[in-house]
């Protein structure tokens, strides 16, 4: 050491946080509601996975409040893989937060899949040392939870559907506003935050990177090889699969198959290769068929 | 080697960009590598961080581990971080069941050996070749447990770790054309110097 005066080691720093979201790209996160489940992702070279109790589409049949996971369950999972292990909490529960990080979660998804817990604030994420992932349907609501403390940006899509027009319009919407804001001079920087709602020197950032501060995922309604590669070709740094996986006829292949396209999003000979005899696929229902009151990517703002 | 090297990053998974950024501010050729045609042109190959498992799948899937084995095996210079450093070992612990590795480098490697996410942790320390410290970044970072006679020692866990049995760990090592870390040194802005230290060594091999 130089000096007496450096710091000591320190964790749940910004670096780190982002950093671990920085080690998932290019891979793909998936759903898991038991332990044999969790075993299948890691087998077919998943790189994390997300505990929970119901899979989105499960919680859409069922109905009723979609809170946090037993906490047996998270431990049977963290138990079982060696990958990381994220679990959703409901968007404004600090307590459930809480209780997640307790358990040794690597990181926690503030989800609109769940029923809120506020519908007011989200929880100030800066609080805590585990890093947190949230959703956006445009640049506004990303720059809102990455001022809040979130390390990683996923969009939304329209969760436990089968159907992806949600997340390629809102992986679309992103872009464009970043691409927007290259265009803007300076001075017309300041009414771009307004407009966006959002602090302007996270603005000002975006404007000069061309891209989030933050790794940007992409979730809901994933459920084919083809899927993952058009939204990896559309700019999400990785995707998330829920019910696209354990809702279809052969999990494991099909589980191996979203890997490999993700890798080699952009080679159509690899995509339509892992796309072949993948059996049924979830049968999906189509977003223009759930009432507004019924869509969970109005949760969250 | 006269011209500027061709230097490939693993680009199967992982936090590849942040290697090729640290590659060509150095002016370096930087390529990714995803098929074994792209593998042939390199000089020398990174293996980034991210996932250890699914990184070796897909090399094995896509056909690129045995070419890459038989590169190191020849001398190729190779450079690990964190899951790269996985990839690089001879022998891991805590990995997944049955996890292979590329292998070349004489040591033993404790997976996630410093504990969940909740344990990532930065640091300053010091590193043998470099008259400053090095801003370390480790995240869910595996450990050098053994090393074996030829490995040099690049850097330790300084006292200052945030969990006591992690003070003094092996955390980076060479041995020849081999290089590994434990932690990301392409995450840490403004300091290309250990990624100077491998461009060093293939422009040398």
């Amino acid at each position: 050491m130089s000096t007496e005066e450096t710091p000591s080691a320190t964790t749940g720093t910004a670096r780190v946080k982002r950093g671990m979201a920085e080690m998932l790209k290019g891979g793909v996160i998936m759903d898991v509601v038991t332990p044999e489940q969790a075993k299948i992702a890691e087998d077919a070279g998943a790189v994390a996975v997300m505990a929970l109790e119901r899979v989105p589409a499960d919680i859409r049949a069922q109905g009723g409040v979609a809170r946090m996971s037993d906490p047996d369950l998270i431990d049977g999972i963290i138990e079982t893989v060696s990958i990381p292990v994220m679990a959703k909490a409901r968007i404004g529960h600090f307590a459930e937060a809480q209780v997640l990080q307790s358990l040794g979660v690597d990181y926690i998804d503030e989800s609109e899949v769940l029923t809120p817990a506020d519908y007011e604030n989200h929880i100030d994420k800066w609080a805590f040392t585990v890093p947190f992932v949230c959703g956006a349907t445009n640049l506004g609501e990303a720059l809102r939870r990455i001022t809040e403390g979130a390390a990683m940006i996923r969009s939304k899509g329209e969760a436990g559907t089968g159907d992806v027009s949600n997340a390629t319009g809102h992986m679309r919407k992103i872009r464009k506003e970043i691409r927007r804001l290259q265009t803007l001079a300076e001075d017309e920087l300041y009414v771009a935050a307004k407009e966006l709602q959002a602090p302007y020197e996270l603005v000002k950032e975006v404007a000069q990177a061309g891209k989030l501060p933050v790794v940007l995922f992409t979730a809901g309604g994933i459920a084919t090889p083809a899927d993952a590669a058009m939204m990896m070709q559309l700019g999400a740094e990785g995707v998330f699969v829920g019910s696209g996986i354990f809702k279809s006829g052969d999990p494991a292949k099909r589980a191996e198959a979203i890997v490999k396209a993700t890798t080699f999003y952009d080679d159509p000979d690899v995509v339509a290769k892992v796309s072949r005899g993948l059996g049924e696929p979830m049968v999906g229902i189509n977003v223009d068929e759930i009432p507004e009151p019924h869509r969970l990517e109005t949760r969250g703002w | 080697m006269t011209a500027a090297p061709t230097i490939g990053v693993f680009a199967l998974q992982g936090d590849v960009r942040e290697h090729l950024h640290a590659l060509q501010r150095l002016g370096v050729d930087a390529i990714a590598v995803r098929r074994p045609e792209e593998l042939e042109r390199c000089h020398g190959v990174v293996l980034p961080g991210g996932e250890s498992t699914t990184m070796i799948k897909l090399a094995r899937t896509f056909e690129l581990l045995e070419p890459l084995r038989t590169r190191v095996a020849e001398g190729m210079p190779a450079f690990g971080t964190c899951a790269g450093m996985i990839l690089v070992a001879d022998r891991i612990r805590d990995g997944a069941p049955g996890q292979e590795t590329v292998g070349g480098l004489d040591i033993t490697v404790r997976r996630n050996a410093f504990g969940r996410q909740v344990d990532s942790f930065e640091a300053e320390l010091e590193f043998d070749g470099l008259d400053r410290d090095v801003h370390a970044v480790f995240i869910r970072a595996p450990w050098v447990e053994e090393v074996g006679p030829e490995v040099e020692v690049l850097a330790r866990v300084p006292a200052s770790a945030p969990e006591e049995d992690a003070a003094g760990r092996i955390v980076a090592v060479r041995r020849g054309p081999l290089m590994a870390t434990s932690f990301h040194p392409e995450v840490a802005h403004d300091d290309d110097r250990i990624h100077g230290l491998f461009v060093d060594l293939v422009t040398k091999s």
